[in-house]
């Protein structure tokens, strides 16, 4: 099924949106095998 | 409980962060609170890089190629790494 | 395009450099805990000099390795102890290093408490003394508390005290809480391995099931307060995940560097089946890191073996490979603590006859005070043989 630009363009953001953020943190400590 | 993050404002990387280029984003520790951010593609790094250099957030996130309707998912990566302390507000322009 | 998918799946596919890593300095070390990771106590002859340390220094620099917890033996006991940390902070690498504060004088309080790139560990076995000691040996109870005391006067809020969980301290975890808000400290526990001498006392040492149990609700009811070194990973089976990244960074994101330039995938894993090479060879610590083939196998896709059957697989990724190592299991199979009862089942089941790998390298002193159990001694003073006293055993 063609998709105008808009639609495009609002697909890729659902995509983007329903994604994970595009950022993850992790605490230091948590690297099993360092002291 | 997310804080809105303003686009409008300059900002810029603390001084005490390193960034680790990776294949697929970048590393981010803060040697002050230890901890480590994960930046998981080659424009949020962009962006990350481009704040010092920009009179606001979004001047970045358009220099960095970001597309118009992206930028929310950008401001709230932002706002995650302002929460963390690894970007914060610049005072001078 | 962004990555998919979970930053634990990209993590143990490994990194092109270590996000940070352990760095014994010496084998040397003023005391003799029983339950020593590294079997120290005797300074090995071919420890890598000043110079040796500082190259590895500029090497983690240029990787852009973000810090190294330096330990041992007892790394305080280098004379160039602080010449390294200096040259390690002003070279971007940060440093925690672990001690049993044998050598944190006021002076060296004061000096910690006003650098921000450089974080301590005191390391302690027990609340009281009577616990502690009896691992650790007469005496290192009170040297522990005079060096948090210290560090606590000095104004160095945040520093760690961190605790090796056995069987006779589970029932003082809220006095270590205690212990760490008392000076300011935040606390860490971790996980007793069956590593070093931890071998010889592991048995009588590691905690029972309800121990496990109990422990494991303890760190959930205090989340980020207290620290883990992702140590427990594999209680992570019981339910909600314990907070870290819940995986092996063995030879992936972590490894150990020892004070003869020997790299292993992690401190846990002294034993040549775990050796990826050493710094002092062409290359150095970096070719190791990216070469070794060691480390790739550890690199590669983990498909959980015996234990891919198990709902709880996700969880607790199999847990500890040292673990496993030590108490003689298969490494594709259950840890040896499985919160669901197959590692032990699976211990039950082994052969009573068939030895365990032993590490062959020891630096234990020649006496090892006798408080739990029986320590067989060392070969010889630091036998060149890397395979003098190991008895061959079916790994």
């Amino acid at each position: 099924m063609a998709q105008t630009s808009a639609q495009a363009a609002q697909a890729e953001t659902e995509e983007l949106t329903s994604d994970e953020l595009l950022v993850e943190e992790v605490s230091i400590d948590g690297m099993c095998g360092v002291y | 409980m997310s804080t809105e993050f303003d686009l409008d404002r300059p900002w810029r990387v603390d001084p005490r962060v390193s960034m680790r280029p990776e294949p697929f984003g970048a590393l981010l520790y803060h040697f002050g609170t230890r901890r480590l951010s994960f930046l998981k593609n080659q424009r949020v790094l962009a962006v990350v890089r481009a704040l010092d250099d920009h009179p606001s957030a979004r001047a970045a996130c358009a220099a960095a190629g970001v597309p118009q309707a992206e930028l929310p998912a950008y401001a709230r990566a932002l706002s995650a790494l302002a929460q963390s302390s690894m970007i914060s507000e610049r005072t001078r322009v | 395009m962004t990555l998919p998918g979970k930053l634990t799946d990209l993590f143990q596919l490994g990194l092109d450099a270590p996000i940070c890593l352990t760095w014994e300095l010496t084998y040397a070390c003023n005391l003799s805990c029983v339950h020593c990771l590294s079997s120290s106590g005797r300074r090995d002859p071919g420890e890598l000099t000043t110079d040796e340390c500082k190259r590895v220094i500029d090497t983690l620099e240029r990787m852009q390795v973000f810090y190294v917890n330096i330990g041992g033996g007892e790394p305080t006991v280098r004379p160039d102890f602080w010449e390294l940390v200096d040259y390690a902070t002003a070279h971007q690498v940060g440093v925690k290093f672990s001690t049993n504060g044998v050598k944190i004088t006021p002076a060296v309080a004061a000096r910690l408490a006003a650098s921000d790139y450089v974080d301590v560990q005191i390391s302690l076995d027990g609340a009281t003394a009577a616990v502690s000691d009896a691992v650790r040996g007469a005496g290192s109870h009170a040297t522990a508390l005079r060096a948090m005391s210290r560090l606590s006067d000095a104004g160095f809020r945040g520093f760690k005290l961190s605790v090796v969980m056995t069987r006779h301290n589970i029932s003082q975890l809220d006095a270590f809480k205690a212990i760490a808000d008392r000076f300011g400290a935040q606390l860490r526990l971790t996980r007793l391995r069956p590593s070093g001498r931890g071998a010889d006392v592991w048995h009588d040492l590691h905690p029972t099931a309800d121990q496990q149990r109990s422990l494991y609700d303890w760190l959930v009811a205090h989340g980020e307060q207290v620290l883990t070194g992702d140590s427990f990973f594999h209680l992570s089976a019981y339910g909600a995940a314990l907070p870290g990244l819940n995986l092996c960074g063995a030879g992936r994101v972590v490894c150990l560097i020892d004070p003869v330039g020997d790299v292993y995938a992690c401190p846990f894993a002294i034993h040549e089946n775990f050796l990826a090479g050493n710094v002092r060879s062409p290359g150095g610590f970096e070719s190791v890191w990216r070469t070794s083939s060691l480390f790739a196998s550890l690199r590669k896709p983990d498909t959980g073996g015996a234990c891919r059957s198990c709902g709880h697989y996700d969880s607790c990724r199999g847990g500890c490979m040292a673990a496993k190592f030590f108490t003689g299991l298969p490494l594709d199979g259950p840890d040896p603590e499985c919160v669901q009862g197959h590692g032990s089942a699976a211990l039950a089941a082994a052969s009573p006859a068939s030895p365990v790998p032993r590490p062959s390298v020891d630096h234990s002193h020649r006496t090892v005070p006798v408080t739990i159990s029986r320590r067989r001694p060392p070969e010889r003073d630091c036998d060149e043989n890397p395979l003098a006293g190991f008895a061959a055993s079916s790994s």
